[in-house]
C-alpha cells in the first residue's frame, strides 16, 4: 500500500507540466465545425443511396476520432489505458452484426406473413 | 515519453509499455489520476448503454414494414415561410461543439493554474449546455404539439416516437446533469478551491485541477454521443 501511495504524488506533478499548445485545440475545434457543416450539407443537398451513408459515416467517425484523440487526450495517454477503452468496442461491432441479421429476418417474416399472407 | 520515469519505474512506449505497465505489480494506469481512470470506466459503460439504444433503434427501424418518417421534413423549421431542413438540429450541433471547445480550453488553462480564464471558460461551457437543453425542450414540445407520441405519430412508422424520446431524452438528461456540475465547478474554480487544495464533498481528495479534466471528459463524451445520434437518427 505504501508503494502505491508514494506513486500518486509525483504523477500529479508530471500531468500538470504536460499541457498542450493552444493551437492544437483551436485547430481541432475548427475542424469539428467544418466537418459538422459538411455532414449537414449531406442532408441539405439530399444525397441519396451509398454516397449518403458513406459520407455520413465518414464524417461521423472522423469527428468522433478527433474528439476522443485530442479533446479527451487519448492521443497522449499510455497504451495501457487506450487499449482498455477501445477493445470493448469490438463487442459493440459484434452486437451490431448480430442485430443486423436479426432485423432482416424480422422484416422478412413480417413481409411474408402480413403482406404476402403466409405460405 | 520514453525516458519518463514514475517512482523509478521506466515508462516504455507503445505496446511494450502496455505489457510492462499491466504486468508491473503496481498501478496499471501509470500517470493517470484514479478519478480520471474511474471516469473513463464510467464512460465506457455509458458507451454500452447508448450503443444498446442505437442498436435497438437500428433493429426497430430496419424491421418495420411501414415507411420511416422523413427526418429531414419532420425536423425542419420555417424561416420566412420557407422550410429549412434540420435547422434546429444543426444549430444544436454547433452549440454543443462550441461548448466542447470551450471545455477543452478550460482544461488547458486549469492545468496552467490560470484560475480566471478556466472559470470563465467553464461558465461559457455551462451556458452552451443550457442553450442546448433549451433548444431540445423547444424541439420536444414542437413534436408533441404535432402529435408525435411514443406509440404513434402522423408521419410514418409508429416506432419513431419511442426511439426519438428515449434516445434524445437520455442524451438530454446527460447534458442536464453536466450543466449542473459545470455550474458547481464554475463556483469552485472562481472560489479558488483548486488553488487552496480545498477538499471536496464526498472525498478526502485534495482539490486539484485534474478534476476539471475529469469533468471535461464527461462533457466531451456528451458531445461524442451527439455526433452518433446526429448521424444515425437525424441524417440517416
Amino acid at each position: 500500500m505504501e508503494e502505491t501511495n508514494k506513486m500518486e504524488e509525483p504523477n500529479k506533478q508530471e500531468e500538470q507540466t504536460s499541457t498542450q499548445k493552444i493551437g492544437i485545440y483551436l485547430w481541432i475545434w475548427g475542424l469539428l465545425f467544418v466537418l459538422s457543416f459538411f455532414s449537414y450539407m449531406v442532408d441539405w443537398y439530399q444525397f441519396q443511396g451509398m454516397l449518403r451513408w458513406s459520407l455520413i459515416l465518414f464524417f461521423m467517425f472522423l469527428k468522433a476520432g478527433l474528439i476522443m484523440a485530442f479533446f479527451m487526450h487519448l492521443f497522449w495517454e499510455r497504451y495501457a489505458l487506450v487499449n482498455v477503452l477501445l477493445w470493448p468496442m469490438t463487442a459493440i461491432a459484434c452486437f451490431i452484426f448480430l442485430m443486423n441479421a436479426e432485423f432482416q429476418y424480422t422484416l422478412f417474416s413480417r413481409f411474408f406473413y402480413f403482406v404476402v399472407g403466409g405460405a | 515519453m520514453s525516458e519518463q520515469k514514475i517512482d523509478g519505474f521506466e515508462l516504455r512506449p507503445g505496446f511494450k509499455g502496455m505489457a510492462s505497465d499491466t504486468g508491473s505489480d503496481q498501478t496499471m494506469f501509470k500517470g493517470v489520476h484514479w478519478g480520471k481512470a474511474m471516469m473513463w470506466i464510467f464512460l465506457l459503460s455509458d458507451t454500452f448503454v447508448f450503443s444498446c439504444f442505437l442498436i435497438s433503434y437500428m433493429k426497430g427501424r430496419g424491421s418495420t414494414i411501414v415507411d420511416w418518417p422523413n427526418t429531414s421534413e419532420v425536423f425542419s423549421l420555417y424561416v420566412g415561410g420557407v422550410p429549412v431542413p434540420l435547422l434546429l438540429i444543426a444549430i444544436m450541433t454547433f452549440v454543443l461543439i462550441t461548448s466542447s471547445g470551450t471545455m477543452a480550453l478550460a482544461v488547458k488553462y486549469g492545468y496552467e493554474k490560470n484560475r480566471k480564464m478556466c472559470g470563465w471558460l467553464i461558465l461559457a461551457t455551462a451556458v452552451g449546455g443550457l442553450t442546448f437543453v433549451g433548444m431540445q425542450v423547444f424541439e420536444w414540445s414542437k413534436l408533441i404539439h404535432e402529435g408525435v407520441r411514443p406509440w404513434g405519430n402522423p408521419f410514418g412508422a409508429a416506432q419513431f416516437g419511442s426511439f426519438f424520446f428515449m434516445i434524445t431524452g437520455f442524451h438530454g438528461f446527460h447534458v442536464s446533469i453536466g450543466v449542473i456540475f459545470l455550474f458547481i465547478y464554475t463556483y469552485k474554480v472562481f472560489a479558488g478551491h483548486y488553488d487552496s487544495k480545498k477538499r471536496g464533498w464526498f472525498t478526502k481528495m485534495k482539490g486539484d485541477y485534474v478534476e476539471i479534466e475529469i469533468l471535461g471528459l464527461y462533457w466531451h463524451f456528451v458531445d461524442l454521443v451527439w455526433v452518433f445520434i446526429f448521424a444515425f437518427f437525424y441524417l440517416w
